[in-house]
C-alpha cells in the first residue's frame, strides 16, 4: 500500500519539489529503505539476542567459549540461571521493588499531570499562564542539581531510603514534561465537545472522566510507557534515595558488578527480565498510538 | 417549554471589546427566532449568553420567568446545536443522544425510549451502532440535532447549524428544520450570516449589527419595510438599489430625481410614510428592491418607466438579473460600507471596473424577456415600494420605529 502511494507521488508530473527529508520521509516504504531499516534493526537485536543467549548458558560455558557458540552446541542451554536467579531473594525482592517503584510513579505521574494538564488548558483562573510558563521552565531544571538538597529534606522528614521517597522524586522531575505534553494535547481538543457537554450537564469531572480523558489516550498512552521505561531503568535516583532494602533491580544488578570476574550467571539473566517487562508493556499498550481519535467528531 | 427575554444585556470582553450592546430581546414561547447579521456582529456572543457559555457583563437574561444570569449551562435546561456538530469521537451515534440523559440520572427505560423516538424522528435508526467517524456530513448534523431534541428542552440553541453542509443538503435540512420546529413546537433561537436562511426559518428575525439590535420583525416585515439602510441592504438578494436621490414636486405631483430619472411618488406613500413630505427639495437616499422592476412590456401599465443599458446579465432560470450603471456616484454612508465589506467577506461579488461617478443597480426581471448584456431595456419600476431613508442618519424615513 505505501510504497504504492510512494510510487505515485514520485511520478505525479509538476508535484512541488521537496526537501531531501522530505524525500526520504516519502520513501520509508519502499524496498532498499526498508532493507536499511532491518540491517539496522539487527544491529540493535544482536547484543540483545546475545544476552538472551548468554543467560541460558552454564557460567563455566560462557566462560569458556563466546555465545555464538551456541548455535553448533544447542544442548547447552539451560534454564538453570534463571532457576537460581528466581530463588534468590536478595534479587526477586529487587524486582519487586522497582514495580513499587515504577508502578505508582507511572500512575501518579499520569493522574496528577492530567488533572493539571485540564485546568492549565480548560479552566480559567488568574495567573493560569505564568503558573504554566513556571512548570515549563522546571523543565530545563537537571536532576543533578536537586539531588543534595532533596536528599537533606528527606533526611529531616526521616523517610530517607524508602521506597515512598524514591517515588516521590520520580514524580516531582516527571511532572512537569507530563503536564507540558498533555496541557498541548487538551488545548487541541475542539472547545465545542467541552461546551456540548457542558450543555449536556456535565461538570467538570465529569468533561474530565468522560470527554478529555478518553480522547487525550493517545497522549496518555504514550506519556504512561515513556514515564515508566525511565522509571523502570533509572539507576541514578536508586543509587542516590534508595538503600538496600528498597533498591530496584538496576541498583541491584549494579552491585552484582566485579572488578575481578563477572558474575555472569546473575548479570545476563537479570539484564534480560529487567528488559523484558517494558518489552511487554510497550507491546500491551502500543495499539493507543493510533492516531485520529478526534476524526468525527467535527465538521 | 418558555419563552426568552433578554433585557438590555451587555458583554464586553476583557480588553473592551463591546460584542453585544443594550440588547433587548423577547423571545415568545414556541417562536423560532432567528439572530442574523454579518460577522462580527455579536450574534453568536448573545447565543452563548444565553446558553450560559459566555459570561453576561450586563442586563439580565431570562428563561421562563426565571432569570439565569448566574446559573451554569447544565441548570438552564436548554440544548444547544454547534457549528461543528460538536459530536464526542468516542462514543456511539446512541451513546451521543443518550450522554447528556445519562447525566442527568434519567432512567435506563426513558433514556432508551427517548433516543429511539429521536433516531426515529431524524432517520437515524440504522446508524445507532456507529462512531460519528463512520458518518457523512448530513448525518453527523442529525445526530447533533437528536441530541438536543432528546432532552426535550425548554429551548434549542443551534448556531449556524447548517453552515458546513454542501449547498443541495443545506436546502433540505432547511425544510427538515422547520418541520421539526413544526412539529416539536419548542422555542427556538438559531444564528445565521445567511439572509436566506433567516427569512426562510425564522418566525421572525433579529438582524444585528456592531452588537446593536437593528430591528426585530417577521421576515416579511424585514423585506418590506426595512428600518434602516443597513437592514435594507442586508435582507434580500440580489440586494436593494440605492441612489441619492431629491424629492421634487411637479405638475403631476410628487416625484423622486436621481441620476437622470424622474420617478413619480404615489400619494399613498406619503401617506404611509409620515414626515416624507418635510425632505422636499432636501436631498435623500432612494432604495429600490431589484424585485419590483420588471421589463416594461411584461410590467403593469401604469408602472414607471427607466430606459437603461444591461451591461451583465445573470440567468438563474426562473428569471434575469440584470445589472446596469445609473450616473450617479454610489451612495456613501457607514451603512452601506459594512455592507460592501462584508460581501466582500463571503463571497465573490462581481466587481466591475467603477468609474467613481456611477453606480451599479440590479433589476430582476422576467426569464421571457431574453435581456443581453449591451441591449438597451426599458424597465417599470413599483413605485408603491419605493423605499427612502435620511442621508445623515441611514434610517428609513416615516418607518414606526423612527417617527
Amino acid at each position: 500500500m505505501t510504497a504504492v502511494a510512494a510510487g505515485e507521488r514520485s511520478t505525479a508530473a509538476g508535484a512541488p519539489r521537496r526537501s531531501a527529508a522530505g524525500r526520504i520521509v516519502d520513501r520509508l516504504g519502499s524496498g532498499l529503505v526498508q532493507l536499511v531499516m532491518i540491517v539496522v534493526a539487527l544491529f540493535w537485536l544482536v547484543p540483545t539476542l546475545g544476552l538472551l543467549v548468554v543467560s541460558l548458558r552454564e557460567e563455566t560455558a560462557n566462560n569458556a567459549s563466546g555465545w555464538w557458540t551456541v548455535f553448533t552446541k544447542p544442548a547447552e542451554l539451560t534454564l538453570n540461571n534463571y532457576a537460581r536467579i528466581l530463588g534468590n531473594e536478595a534479587f526477586t525482592s529487587s524486582f519487586w521493588n522497582t514495580v513499587l517503584i515504577a508502578v505508582p510513579t507511572t500512575v501518579l505521574v499520569v493522574v496528577i499531570s492530567a488533572c493539571a494538564a485540564y485546568a492549565f488548558a480548560w479552566i480559567e483562573f488568574p495567573g493560569r499562564d505564568w503558573m504554566f510558563l513556571i512548570v515549563v521552565s522546571l523543565l530545563v531544571v537537571p536532576i543533578q542539581v536537586a539531588l543534595i538538597p532533596v536528599a537533606q529534606l528527606y533526611g529531616v522528614l526521616g523517610i530517607f531510603g524508602s521506597i515512598p521517597s524514591v517515588v516521590a522524586f520520580h514524580v516531582a522531575f516527571g511532572l512537569p514534561f507530563a503536564i507540558f505534553l498533555l496541557r498541548n494535547y487538551f488545548i487541541g481538543i475542539p472547545r465545542e465537545l467541552l461546551e456540548a457537554a457542558r450543555m449536556d450537564g456535565g461538570g467538570e469531572v465529569t468533561i474530565f472522566l468522560r470527554v478529555i480523558f478518553p480522547l487525550g489516550g493517545p497522549a496518555i498512552a504514550s506519556l504512561a510507557i515513556f514515564q515508566f521505561l525511565w522509571v523502570w531503568n533509572d539507576l541514578l535516583v536508586a543509587l542516590v534515595f534508595a538503600d538496600t532494602d528498597a533498591q530496584p533491580m538496576t541498583k541491584a544488578l549494579q552491585s552484582e558488578m566485579r572488578q575481578f570476574g563477572t558474575n555472569i550467571d546473575i548479570l545476563a539473566p537479570g539484564a534480560f527480565l529487567s528488559l523484558i517487562v517494558p518489552l511487554i508493556v510497550f507491546f500491551a499498550f502500543q495499539r493507543y498510538f493510533v492516531q485520529g481519535v478526534l476524526a468525527g467528531s467535527v465538521k | 417549554m418558555a419563552g426568552i427575554k433578554l433585557e438590555n444585556v451587555d458583554k464586553i470582553y476583557a480588553g473592551g471589546t463591546k460584542a453585544v450592546n443594550g440588547l433587548n430581546l423577547d423571545i415568545r414561547d414556541g417562536e423560532f427566532m432567528v439572530l442574523v447579521g454579518p460577522s462580527g456582529c455579536g450574534k453568536s456572543t448573545a447565543l452563548r449568553m444565553i446558553a450560559g457559555l459566555e459570561d453576561i457583563s450586563g442586563g439580565t437574561i431570562s428563561i421562563g420567568d426565571r432569570v439565569v444570569n448566574d446559573l451554569p449551562p447544565k441548570d438552564r435546561d436548554i440544548a444547544m446545536v454547534f457549528q461543528n456538530y460538536a459530536l464526542y469521537p468516542h462514543m456511539t451515534v446512541e451513546e451521543n443522544l443518550a450522554f447528556g440523559l445519562k447525566l442527568r440520572k434519567m432512567p435506563k427505560a426513558e433514556i432508551q425510549k427517548r433516543v429511539l423516538e429521536a433516531a426515529r424522528m431524524l432517520g437515524l435508526e440504522q446508524y445507532l451502532k456507529r462512531k460519528p467517524a463512520a458518518l457523512s456530513g448530513g448525518q453527523r448534523q442529525r445526530v447533533a440535532m437528536g441530541r438536543a431534541i432528546v432532552r426535550e428542552p425548554q429551548a434549542f440553541l443551534m448556531d449556524e447549524p447548517l453552515s458546513n453542509l454542501d449547498a443541495k443538503l443545506r436546502v433540505s435540512m432547511r425544510a427538515s428544520l422547520n418541520q421539526l420546529h413544526e412539529r416539536l413546537g419548542v422555542t427556538t433561537v438559531y444564528v445565521t450570516h445567511d439572509q436566506i436562511e433567516a427569512m426562510t426559518l425564522g418566525d421572525r428575525v433579529c438582524v444585528l449589527r456592531d452588537g446593536l439590535l437593528q430591528q426585530v420583525d417577521t421576515p416579511q416585515n424585514l423585506f418590506d419595510s426595512p428600518v434602516n439602510l443597513f437592514v435594507a441592504g442586508f435582507m434580500g438578494s440580489p440586494a436593494m438599489n440605492f441612489a441619492n436621490a431629491e424629492l421634487v414636486r411637479g405638475d403631476g405631483g410628487a416625484s423622486v430625481a436621481f441620476a437622470g430619472y424622474k420617478l413619480p411618488v404615489p400619494e399613498k406613500i406619503f401617506a404611509d410614510k409620515p414626515g416624507l413630505d418635510g425632505y422636499f427639495g432636501k436631498p435623500l437616499i432612494l432604495g429600490v428592491r431589484p424585485s419590483d422592476f420588471d421589463e416594461a412590456s411584461n410590467g403593469n401599465g401604469d408602472w414607471a418607466r427607466m430606459s437603461v443599458k444591461a451591461e451583465v446579465t445573470e440567468e438563474l432560470g426562473s428569471e434575469i438579473n440584470v445589472i446596469f450603471m445609473i450616473d450617479s456616484p454610489p451612495v456613501e454612508h457607514k451603512d452601506t460600507a459594512a455592507l460592501a465589506q462584508d460581501a466582500g467577506e463571503e463571497e465573490d461579488v462581481t466587481a466591475l471596473p467603477l468609474a467613481g461617478d456611477k453606480s451599479m443597480w440590479t433589476a430582476r426581471v422576467n426569464a421571457r424577456s431574453h435581456v443581453r448584456p449591451g441591449d438597451s431595456v426599458e424597465l417599470a419600476v413599483d413605485t408603491n415600494n419605493l423605499h427612502f431613508f435620511d442621508k445623515e442618519s441611514g434610517l428609513a424615513i416615516g418607518h414606526p420605529a423612527n417617527r
